[in-house]
């Protein structure tokens, strides 16, 4: 059997180390993704409305932000705004801006598809028993909507915290950093440690968003 | 803006695009013919392999590509796997897009009523008539979105090749940036690049999305 450099991970600090650099990833996604689902949402229900020119607005913010990879935006955000306007962003803080507005767009549009997914019955009878405009949406589309909105935002989760493995590109120090700087300093001793120290990242990204994904099938088979 | 520096660096820029989508089309192919293994696998319920195929497929569809690039370019060859870089890219492109293009077929897939292969059988048709006549032609319908929204997602997500030192759009603005300082020019760019590659897609997809919902049959 070869020697996988598996040992690499239990010596010293060097498994610790690995889960600080995980939860460094994990606290971007989990700020994003606050962020979005609270602008989000807004965005989402502003986009019910009728009016054009709001309309076209956020159109075209969905549409800029989707088409873009996310890692020309992390690009454009920490090395485009910070010579343009000669601010100083940290790494950190330009991933944050940079998936807020990614998953703002995303959960905006998630909202909108389940608002417009409650037929318009719904609005109507409630109408017809003599609800007021909010307690329709109270009462009646927002438990619904919530349903079916649940399952996709937990998708969404996932798909965040896959994407801020990103950050590495733009220097920030999380657990693929952490990793190439165990197998640096272990480079003489074991040689093989890139095997070893990618395996055990590979399975610790698994782990996280594994569980999170079968939270969202079952959710979605239940109230689907 | 300076100029004079996009017309100098518009041909590298080029060239690294043509990479970009060398691999992507080389690993998108590779991925659909992936997927559709792996959904006739599920759909003929094929004993041992099927277990295989779902494990894949939550292992691919809950794991980042720059991981599962990072674990082939760079764990791999110290198990005495080693793979080119170009090849290592479409391999992972493939891996990755396997698991989402078999979920694209098998809601497809699904979402045709029993009730048309248990016509299709009372009617006479074999098994495999019944795939090839009945369920593949509406099936190509309803994941005919997802399909092209997976392709599209795999384009994108070819942006992190220049992580295992592939020289493609990423990795050219970059290397500008950090050689001669003009950020906005290299920007400029590589977003006009991308979009480039990805606009038409889109658009075409949306097109042809539009024509498919025309042609749905009775769904």
């Amino acid at each position: 059997m070869a020697d996988l450099g598996l040992d690499v991970l239990f010596k010293g600090r060097n498994f610790i180390r690995l889960l600080e650099g995980l939860g460094v990833a994990l606290r971007i996604s989990l700020i994003a993704i606050l962020i979005s689902i609270v602008f989000g949402t807004l965005l989402g229900i502003l986009r019910q409305r009728e009016n054009l020119l709001l309309k076209f607005i956020m159109r075209l913010y969905l549409e800029v932000i989707r088409i873009l990879p996310q890692l020309v935006l992390l690009f454009i955000v920490y090395f485009g705004t910070t010579r343009s306007f000669g601010w100083d962003l940290s790494g950190e803080a330009a991933s944050i801006i940079v998936f807020a507005l990614w998953g703002t767009a995303e959960m905006s549009d998630l909202v909108r598809g389940a608002l417009t997914s409650i037929s318009v019955h719904q609005y109507e009878s409630a109408a017809a028993l003599g609800l007021s405009g909010a307690h329709i949406y109270l009462y009646v589309i927002l438990p619904q909507a919530v349903r079916r909105l649940i399952p996709l935002l937990i998708n969404l989760v996932t798909r965040m915290i896959k994407t801020t493995s990103l950050v590495l590109m733009i220097g920030v120090v999380e657990i693929l950093k952490v990793s190439q700087q165990i197998i640096e300093a272990n480079r003489m001793k074991s040689p093989n440690a890139a095997f070893g120290v990618y395996l055990a990242v590979f399975v610790l990204y698994f782990i996280v968003c594994w569980p999170i994904s079968m939270l969202a099938r079952k959710l979605e088979k239940r109230w689907g | 803006m300076d100029t004079q520096f996009i017309e100098k660096y518009f041909p590298l820029y080029q060239k690294a695009a043509l990479l970009t989508v060398e691999i992507g089309i080389i690993g998108i192919a590779a991925a659909v013919i992936i997927g559709l293994i792996c959904e006739m696998i599920i759909y003929f319920k094929i004993p041992v392999l099927r277990r295989i195929v779902s494990v894949y497929i939550e292992v691919s569809r809950n794991t980042p590509l720059l991981i599962q690039l990072f674990f082939i370019y760079y764990g791999f060859p110290k198990i005495g796997i080693r793979t080119d870089a170009k090849v290592c890219g479409a391999i992972g492109l493939a891996f990755l897009g396997g698991s989402y293009m078999a979920e694209a077929f098998r809601s497809g897939v699904e979402a045709i009523d029993t009730i048309q292969e248990e016509s299709a059988y009372s009617l006479g048709l074999s098994r495999m008539q019944t795939v090839r006549y009945v369920i593949l032609p509406q099936a190509v319908t309803v994941s005919a979105p997802a399909f092209i929204a997976n392709v599209i997602f795999l384009l994108k997500e070819t942006s992190v090749f220049s992580a295992i030192s592939l020289m493609d759009l990423m990795f050219t603005a970059k290397d500008l940036i950090g050689l001669y300082y003009n950020t906005t020019e290299s920007l400029v760019l590589l977003v006009v690049f991308y979009l480039i590659i990805l606009l038409p897609v889109s658009v075409i997809g949306s097109l042809i999305e539009r024509r498919l919902r025309y042609g749905g049959s009775g769904a």
